[in-house]
C-alpha cells in the first residue's frame, strides 16, 4: 500500500490518491488536498458537507454519493457544483479522507 | 410447510426460483413468486435492436415457461411489503404471508426525473434503448435518420449493465459504416464519469478504443435538464452539448414498492450484506439481483454467478446455520464493439478488469480487453444460454467467482 505525507502527515493512499484509513484524516489534510483540487479556501459551506460525508462514513464505512449528500444535508445538487466543481461526490470524499464513492462500478 | 416468497419474476427471480426448487425438498417447502408482467425480456437484447441485429420476438417469451409447475406463478402489482408482520399486500388486497421472502423486483428507468426528457420530443429526437419500447422507436427513427450529431448521455450511476452505453456508441460507428453515412455522423458520449469507463485499466483502453472509433468523449457530465426545442443538454456546471437525436440511459431506481415499505436507500435500492445478498434490516429477507445495493454491476452476469454461491447457502441458512459470506462481486461480460467483434472482461468487487486471456476448455481462450471475432460469437451465444440454461437456474461452465488464470497484471 503507497503512502504519501499530506500536512506533515503520512497517511496510506490507493492508487488513485484516495485516503484508505479515514481514521488518518485531519482537518489540516483537508485544507492541502481541497487546494489540490482547486479549491483555494474551504468556507463554513464546504466544512457543513465534508462534516456530514465524515459522519456518514463513520457510520458505513463508506464514501456517501452525491444522491446522499444532497438528500442528507440539505444541499441542492447545483450549489454542489459551485461548492467542488466537476466530480463533487468524488471530490470531497477525497477531501474527507474517505475512499472513492462506490456507487461508480 | 415452509414458505418463501419470491417478488419479481426477471432474471434473478426466475433463476433463484428455478435453483431453489431443485435443490429444497418440495414436500416440505412452498415457493410462490409474483410479479407484475407476463412477459420475459431478454435486456441485454435491447442493444441490439435499434440497429436491426434483434427484432422483437428474439428478445420476449411468456414468463410462464420458464416456471416450474411446482412454483405458483401470482400475476399481480405488488402493493406493499409489510416485514414487521411477514407478509406482502398485493394490489387488490391479497395478503401473502412467508416464512422467507426474496426481494428480486430490479431496477427501471425514470427519464421523468431529468426535466426535459419525457416530454414533447420523447421518441422524436430523444430516445432511449433501456426499455423494449424504447429500441424499437430507435429503431425506427435509425431506419431513415439521415445523420447529424448523436449524442449518448448517461444521467447518473450506477445503471443497469454499465457498458451498454459503449458498446451503443460502437455498434452506431459499425452501423452508420454500413449504411454509407458515417462521415454525416459526429458520435459523442456525455458520460458522469471521468473517462470511458469506472476501473482505470477498462477505462484506458476502452477510452483508446472510442478515439480509434472516432467518438468522442465527454466527460464528468452531470446533466440538469435537456432543451427538447434547442436541442442541447445542459450539464450542472453550465456545460451545454447540443445534439440532433439523443439516446438517453435515464436515471435508475429500484421498484418503488421497495421505497414505500421502508426496505429502500435514497435510489429504492435495498441494502444488504454484499457478501450474502441478506438485508441490513430483516434476517428473513434476502435481496437479490438489481434490486440491491451490492457495489457490483447490475447485470444477469453478476445476479447469475451470486445466485450459483446462494443456492446452498439459502439451504445452510434456513437449517440453522451460518451464512457463508462467499460473494466477491465477479461479473464477467462480452462487450459487443461493431464490425463482428467484441471484447470480453472479467472482474470482481476488488479486482479491475484487465487484459489476457480468459481459458474455456474446448471454446476459448476469450481475449480480455482486447477486440477479436471469437468474443462477438460468445456474445451471440449468450441470446440462446439465456433462455435456455440461464434463465431455468442451470449452471455454466464458469466458476462463480472470478479466477486471475489468463489475467496479465500490470
Amino acid at each position: 500500500m503507497a503512502t504519501r505525507t499530506i500536512a506533515g502527515k503520512t497517511v496510506a493512499v490507493n492508487e488513485e490518491g484516495f485516503m484508505t484509513n479515514p481514521a488518518e484524516w485531519t482537518q489540516e489534510i483537508a485544507v492541502e488536498i481541497a487546494k489540490e483540487e482547486g479549491i483555494e479556501e474551504l468556507t463554513e459551506a464546504h466544512w457543513k458537507v465534508i462534516n456530514f460525508c465524515r459522519e456518514v462514513g463513520a457510520a458505513s464505512g463508506k464514501a456517501p454519493t452525491l444522491r446522499t449528500i444532497t438528500n442528507g444535508a440539505g444541499i441542492t445538487t447545483k450549489e454542489m457544483f459551485t461548492l467542488f466543481p466537476k466530480g463533487p461526490a468524488k471530490k470531497v470524499a477525497h477531501i474527507a479522507g474517505l475512499g472513492k464513492p462506490e456507487g461508480c462500478v | 410447510m415452509k414458505k418463501l416468497l419470491i417478488l419479481g419474476a426477471g432474471t434473478a427471480g426466475t433463476m433463484v426460483a428455478n435453483r431453489l426448487n431443485r435443490m429444497l425438498d418440495m414436500d416440505e417447502w412452498q415457493i410462490t413468486l409474483v410479479d407484475q408482467d407476463p412477459v420475459h425480456y431478454y435486456q441485454p437484447g435491447f442493444l441490439f435492436i435499434p440497429f436491426g441485429v434483434y427484432s422483437k420476438k428474439d428478445v420476449i417469451k411468456p414468463k410462464r415457461n420458464f416456471i416450474p409447475p411446482q412454483i405458483k406463478l401470482i400475476q399481480s402489482e405488488i402493493e406493499i411489503i409489510e416485514p414487521e408482520h411477514n407478509r406482502v399486500r398485493l394490489t387488490g388486497g391479497l395478503y401473502l404471508d412467508y416464512d422467507y421472502l426474496i426481494i428480486a423486483t430490479g431496477a427501471d428507468i425514470h427519464p421523468e426525473e431529468t426535466p426535459g426528457l419525457a416530454e414533447h420530443e420523447w421518441n422524436q429526437s430523444i430516445f432511449t434503448f433501456y426499455s423494449f419500447e424504447g429500441s424499437v422507436e430507435l429503431w425506427k427513427k435509425l431506419q431513415t435518420w439521415e445523420g447529424g450529431r448523436m449524442v449518448v448521455n448517461v444521467v447518473e450511476n450506477p445503471i443497469k449493465c454499465p457498458v451498454a452505453p459503449l458498446e451503443f456508441l460502437m455498434l452506431a460507428d459499425w452501423f452508420f459504416h454500413e449504411r454509407g453515412i458515417r462521415d454525416r455522423v459526429e458520435l459523442v458520449y456525455a458520460t458522469p464519469l471521468p473517462g470511458a469507463f469506472t476501473k482505470p485499466m477498462a477505462s484506458k483502453m476502452l477510452g483508446e478504443l472510442l478515439v480509434q472509433k472516432g467518438i468522442h468523449v465527454e466527460p464528468e457530465f452531470y446533466i440538469e435538464r435537456a432543451d427538447p426545442d434547442e436541442k442541447k443538454i445542459v450539464s450542472y456546471d453550465e456545460r451545454e452539448v447540443p445534439f440532433d437525436l439523443l439516446v438517453t440511459i435515464p436515471l435508475n431506481k429500484g421498484a418503488e414498492v421497495v421505497g414505500k415499505s421502508g426496505l429502500g436507500d435514497e435510489l429504492n435500492y435495498s441494502p444488504v450484506n454484499k457478501y450474502t445478498f441478506l438485508s441490513d434490516k430483516f434476517d428473513n429477507i434476502f435481496v437479490l439481483g438489481d434490486a440491491s445495493n451490492a457495489p457490483a454491476s447490475k447485470a444477469g452476469s453478476v445476479t447469475h454467478y451470486a445466485i450459483d454461491l446462494f443456492g446452498e447457502n439459502f439451504i445452510r441458512y434456513t437449517s440453522g446455520q451460518k451464512l457463508v459470506e462467499n460473494f466477491d462481486g465477479h461479473a464477467n461480460c462480452f462487450l459487443e464493439s461493431g464490425f463482428g467483434k467484441g471484447l470480453l472482461i472479467d472482474f470482481n468487487y476488488t479486482q479491475e478488469p484487465l487484459p489476457g486471456r480468459y481459458p474455456l476448455p474446448g471454446v476459448g481462450p476469450f481475449t480480455l480487453l482486447e477486440e477479436s471475432e471469437a468474443n462477438h460469437w460468445g456474445k451471440l451465444m449468450f441470446r440462446w444460454m439465456y433462455w435456455n440454461i440461464l434463465l431455468k437456474g442451470q449452471e455454466l461452465p464458469f466458476p462463480p467467482t472470478m479466477t486471475m488464470a489468463g489475467k496479465w497484471k500490470a
